[in-house]
């Protein structure tokens, strides 16, 4: 006999059409969603990048108004170095503010929307596997494919308004053509999508979202030595730069002889990239990548029985990596001394504001444009330095401060195991870069200053770095809401640092909370050993200020 | 060895006297009372947000209190804190660990930092638990997670285990496991203090149980005391009409239901007033009987169900009913 219970097919051919039935079903209710969650982040994003872009334009036109301006500008530009920092050197003959744009800013833009798109990407599909919300979500009517899709639905559209209002910035401020400004800025949005679409398919890959951010940065990272690499061969890119997604852009030549078929690349690369995303989540579990989980140890080295030796098992990988980036940046960096001093002095010549950053003694352009890199790497420390000191405060709402705490571990010997290790980890940093800035002149053989001097600099600027660290530490101890005022306080001083000579009107108190602003000026000036002692100490009270303030207070609360 | 022993024997290993803590406006504790005697398993239970981590966390010296004693182990948890916590060991609700770790790497860091780590303890542990110690830790589950912290704390050599709800991402099988550790503990003279609100297994392990809610203990003492505040649950088939029983003192929830022996009648009878009943019973012919002691569950909803509060507003319906 026939079953004679009623129970309604699973998949009538009504319902599955009338509701979308398919992988897809709640694409439309997740982009609301994410759209509900991101709205802050994603602003932060378009308003940074259109910054930059309003930021880069100003600059251009302001110092580099004139030809001669714009001809030592390109002049650099077509050195090895300018080549990896810059473009593939079109429009060198007339390196007008477009095609400066173009030719420099690409490479930048592209970084900055493609870590946002790869961030973008991770965070909604892998990210939200892993920590096991979309379990929720895909146990309800949502599709296999419905998240990633609609996380890529949200990057497309936030990558299009950034492109829209980012063309409109270069030509109101820039004054720059319109379609051009347009194709520079959908063309970098496009190749960032790209690397976007690349996430997607390692996150079907691994099962980590760690991984999966890290495997996607390794991917650009190939993409722009492969684009130096392929632009250093000849002007104008060879067939090498082509196969990096940087060069799709870059190849549209905005502001010198545009044209638009290069967009198709970057248009059939996403497609595949989906195609091949698609395919490979098929064929994978929830919660799981294709990749089978590594294993590690069962016991722990001996080593690890301290705090301390817990804190740098956490912060070696961070500083490896730092270490790394940075050190080939700065080195990069330094190559370009040889180019510096005709471009510097043409510059100063025509323009005030250039000397008011580079100083205006002929004779020490290259010392001022050393001492610039070294602001900047001095920076990048600090920026390191306020990170690990937030990584403390995470530590504590992740609850595992709670469970070494509750141990018989001391709280001040907790935060200083944590601090000393972010110091050390700081002052390396810095040790770095600043010598790779010295190598990189030696291996041009530059000329500049000598190791000595750079050691001079190390001793002037590391105290400063510290200080950062100790104020995001003494914050999180006492006010861990306001750990965040070391970001603040940096970027304060960098514009005062960078720029305080532009500000005539500015009170010289203004600068006085700048812990660089009490560093001797680099090359230039003598190590002032009052103003190193003064920075230990603020540091060393901040510390002390750090550990006091957790002794008092309640665990859990950060 | 037998100072130790019997220091264990003399003061209670966890003693908090009106302890008060609040977070800004919120009151989570409000005069706590809650004492775990030594080489005994004290129960703490409570639902959501009662205070028991909270009490838990001032007891371990990670929250400070704003009033009242608490003294743990014989010292200050606040001020001899690295002292106190060498003899105990402390299993949080909700587990985090380093991620970069694996398993056995994180029990490692743990136990050696409580000091004397025991390799053959651990592997025991490990087997009985079935974790497999080579994983990440980011990439274990809630249950794997707190299989770690368990395995550390059980590896460790203390007086005092410290465990807020040990088992809510554990399996059955391994709740047993679990309860099994514990005894073993309890037999060699460790203290501890669970916080739970799976009633169950605090009746299987615990010596005495407190329920605290809204930031004070309401309840407090042995299980057989706290049964005794309670009513039994009594089935019975009788001959006669039971309905005169409703009128009894002490009995409530009364229900008659036909059948075909006779008449079935259910209901709850306070422990003090059982005698009268039974005397009563007696007359009616009765078929069969059960009577059942309360479980912790029911002494748990009638805090947290329909509560004390709502007691007196629940009783008329339920006496309507019978």
């Amino acid at each position: 006999m026939m079953t004679t219970t009623t129970i309604r097919p699973l998949a009538s051919t009504e319902s599955s059409q009338e509701s979308g039935g398919s992988t897809l079903t709640g694409t439309w209710q997740l982009v609301r969603f994410i759209v509900r969650r991101d709205r802050v982040r994603l602003g932060v994003w378009t308003v940074s990048v259109a910054g930059f872009y309003a930021y880069f334009t100003f600059a251009l036109d302001t110092l580099f108004a004139d030809p001669v301006a714009q001809q030592g500008r390109a002049a650099v530009m077509e050195t090895p170095a300018g080549i990896i920092m810059g473009g593939p050197g079109y429009g060198m003959d007339d390196y007008t503010t477009g095609v400066a744009m173009a030719n420099e800013g690409i490479t930048w833009v592209v970084l900055a929307l493609a870590i946002m798109s790869i961030l973008h990407v991770v965070r909604h599909t892998r990210a939200e596997e892993e920590s096991g919300r979309a379990e929720l979500l895909r146990a309800a009517t949502v599709g296999r494919h419905a998240p990633a899709v609609a996380s890529l639905i949200t990057l497309g559209v936030v990558n299009a308004v950034i492109a829209v209002v980012s063309a409109l910035t270069m030509v109101a401020i820039g004054d720059l053509p319109l379609v051009d400004s347009f194709a520079m800025t959908v063309g970098s949005a496009l190749s960032a999508v790209v690397f976007g679409a690349v996430a997607l398919v390692l996150c079907q890959v691994t099962a980590h979202a760690r991984a999966a951010t890290g495997m996607s940065l390794a991917v650009f990272a190939v993409a722009f030595v492969v684009r130096a690499a392929g632009d250093m061969r000849e002007v104008g890119g060879s067939a090498l730069s082509w196969l990096s997604p940087i060069a799709w852009a870059q190849q549209m030549r905005a502001f010198v002889d545009l044209r638009w078929w290069p967009l198709l690349i970057s248009v059939t690369a996403i497609a595949l990239l989906l195609w091949l995303a698609s395919a490979l989540a098929s064929h994978r579990d929830f919660d799981a990548g294709l990749l089978p989980a590594r294993k590690g140890r069962a016991d722990a080295r001996s080593s690890l029985r301290s705090p301390i030796s817990l804190a740098w098992l956490q912060q070696r990988a961070p500083l490896g990596w730092s270490c790394l980036g940075l050190g080939l940046m700065w080195f990069a960096s330094g190559t370009m001394l040889p180019d510096i001093d005709d471009m510097v002095g043409g510059l100063v010549q025509d323009n005030p504001a250039v000397a008011a950053i580079f100083g205006d003694n002929p004779d020490q352009f290259t010392l001022g444009f050393l001492g610039v890199l070294m602001l900047y790497g001095a920076a990048a420390c600090a920026a390191y330095a306020i990170v690990m000191g937030h990584a403390v405060k995470g530590e504590e709402s992740a609850g595992r401060a709670e469970v070494m705490l509750a141990l018989p571990v001391a709280r001040t010997c907790w935060l200083a195991a944590q601090l000393v290790v972010a110091g050390l980890g700081a002052a390396a940093l810095l040790a770095v870069s600043v010598y790779a800035v010295w190598l990189g002149t030696v291996a041009v053989d530059g000329g500049g200053p000598g190791a000595g001097e750079y050691t001079a600099v190390f001793v002037g600027y590391l105290p400063a770095v510290l200080v950062y660290l100790a104020l995001t530490a003494a914050l999180y101890g006492w006010m861990p809401r306001a750990a965040g005022v070391g970001w603040a306080l940096l970027a304060y001083s960098f514009v005062i640092g960078m720029f305080g000579g532009l500000f005539e009107d500015l009170p010289e108190a203004a600068s006085w909370i700048s812990p660089f602003f009490w560093v001797s000026a680099a090359f230039t000036e003598e190590l002032s050993w009052p103003a190193f002692v003064g920075l230990t100490t603020t540091a060393g009270v901040l510390f002390l200020l750090a550990l006091v303030g957790l002794r008092r207070r309640d665990i859990g609360t950060a | 060895m037998t100072s130790l022993t019997s220091a264990r024997a003399s003061a209670p290993a966890i003693q908090i006297e009106n302890l008060h803590k609040s977070f800004g406006t919120v009151h989570a504790l409000d005069g706590l009372n809650l004492t775990v005697p030594a080489g005994q398993v004290a129960g703490f239970l409570g639902p959501n947000g009662a205070g028991k981590s909270t009490a838990i966390r001032v007891v371990l010296g990670l929250l400070r209190a704003d009033s009242g004693s608490v003294r743990l182990l014989g010292g200050d948890p606040w001020r001899d804190a690295v002292a106190v916590h060498r003899r105990l060991a402390y299993v949080p609700g909700e587990v985090s660990l380093w991620p970069n770790l694996t398993g056995g790497e994180a029990i490692d860091l743990l136990t050696r930092l409580r000091g004397r780590a025991d390799r053959r303890r651990k592997a025991e542990l490990l087997e009985r638990f079935e974790l497999d110690p080579t994983k990440k830790t980011g990439t274990y589950s809630k249950g794997n997670r707190q299989k770690v912290a368990l395995v550390a704390a059980l590896a460790s050599d203390v007086d005092l285990l410290v465990l807020d709800e040990p088992t809510s991402g554990l399996d059955p099988l391994m709740e047993a496991v679990f309860t099994d550790y514990v005894r073993q503990a309890t037999s060699e003279g460790v203290s501890v203090l669970l916080s739970s609100h799976i009633l169950s297994e605090v009746e299987k392990v615990c010596d005495t149980v407190t329920i605290i809610r809204a930031g004070r203990a309401v309840e407090s003492g042995t299980l057989d005391e706290l049964r005794h505040l309670t009513r039994s649950a009594v089935s019975a088939v009788v001959d006669t009409d039971p309905g005169s029983l409703a009128a009894l003192p002490g009995v409530h929830d009364l229900q008659v239901t036909p059948t075909q022996s006779g008449n079935r009648v259910t209901f709850d009878v306070e422990n003090t007033q059982i005698a009268g009943v039974l005397t009563a019973l007696g007359t009616m012919g009765v078929h069969t009987m059960t009577a059942a002691p309360p479980s912790l569950e029911e002494l748990f909803l009638r805090h947290y169900g329909d509560g004390v509060d709502a007691a007196d507003s629940a009783r008329p319906v339920a006496q309507a009913r019978g």
